[in-house]
């Protein structure tokens, strides 16, 4: 067992366990901060995988931005299930169910597909990986137009979360 | 470099499920959508983990999941501005009391 794969371990556990928190959790706030420590791991696992700039953008992103936006959303809308009744459906064990079959399913999957219990080799010599990510993002024979795609829809969701949250002056 | 693929795979895999049982089992608009963010972030270990392991050199891998980001900001703001709306007209953040459209 190497240090690299304690690390991993460490951080899965921090991952899963966030995560099991926040769909479990009754209080949604404290569900949304157990989303910061869970989407924090997931930074924690791309920056294993070299990938620095996602790295950064998570936490940027997600962290500053995404979780931020939820826990305005939950301040905005609270005092409504906090202190009444139970999160979860009452008939909360059938998605239970259905969740450990598909992952019952899914890692039989993974184990009896060959060749996947590879390990990395080393990064190519000289590879700049945020170089490499920018420029083909912008080259057009490579991502520019899925990337441009992005951001025309990021604008239309943008303007369209202001119209549909924006007070009727009537 | 000494993490054998799978277990990223794995980890994804169970974070997915994780998450489509918060989507499934939880009754607050917002909580559904805690819920497919952790889907979203699964997605992307496997969409990183594999540009890593298969040929770092080709930035597939890192193009899709910056799209995926984007994705999904969109998506939380768009969603989110929704739930803002329907909590302002109908005093509920509860999906199943969100029925103005059926029938």
């Amino acid at each position: 067992m190497t240090a690299e794969q304690i690390i991993f371990l460490l951080t899965g556990v921090l991952v899963l366990g966030s995560a099991f928190m926040v769909v479990t959790v009754r209080n949604l706030l404290h569900a949304a901060l157990w989303l910061v420590a869970s989407l924090f791991g997931v930074a924690v696992l791309y920056a294993i995988l070299q990938a620095n700039f996602l790295a950064v953008v998570q936490v940027v992103i997600y962290i500053g931005a995404i979780a931020i936006l939820f826990i305005f959303a939950v301040m905005l809308t609270r005092r409504q299930l906090l202190e009444s009744g139970r999160q979860t459906r009452s008939s909360w064990w059938i998605p239970a169910l259905l969740g450990l079959l598909i992952l019952i399913g899914l890692v039989s999957l993974i184990l009896s597909v060959p060749g996947l219990d590879r390990t990395a080799s080393a990064m190519p010599v000289g590879l700049d990986t945020v170089q490499a990510l920018g420029t083909a993002l912008v080259s057009p024979d490579a991502y520019v137009l899925p990337f441009e795609v992005a951001s025309v829809l990021m604008l239309a969701a943008l303007v369209g979360a202001v119209y549909v949250a924006s007070v009727d002056k009537k | 470099m000494s993490i054998p693929l799978t277990w990223y795979l794995i980890l994804a895999a169970a974070l997915f499920c994780i998450g489509l049982y918060g989507v499934l089992s939880r009754k607050n608009a917002i909580a559904i959508l805690l819920g497919i963010e952790l889907m979203l972030n699964a997605v992307n270990i496997n969409l990183v983990a594999f540009w890593r392991y298969l040929n770092p050199a080709q930035m597939a891998g890192q193009a899709f999941a910056v799209i995926v980001f984007a994705v999904a900001a969109a998506e939380v703001a768009v969603g989110l501005a929704l739930i803002i709306s329907v909590y302002r007209r109908r005093k509920t953040v509860v999906a199943d009391e969100i029925d103005l459209m059926k029938w």
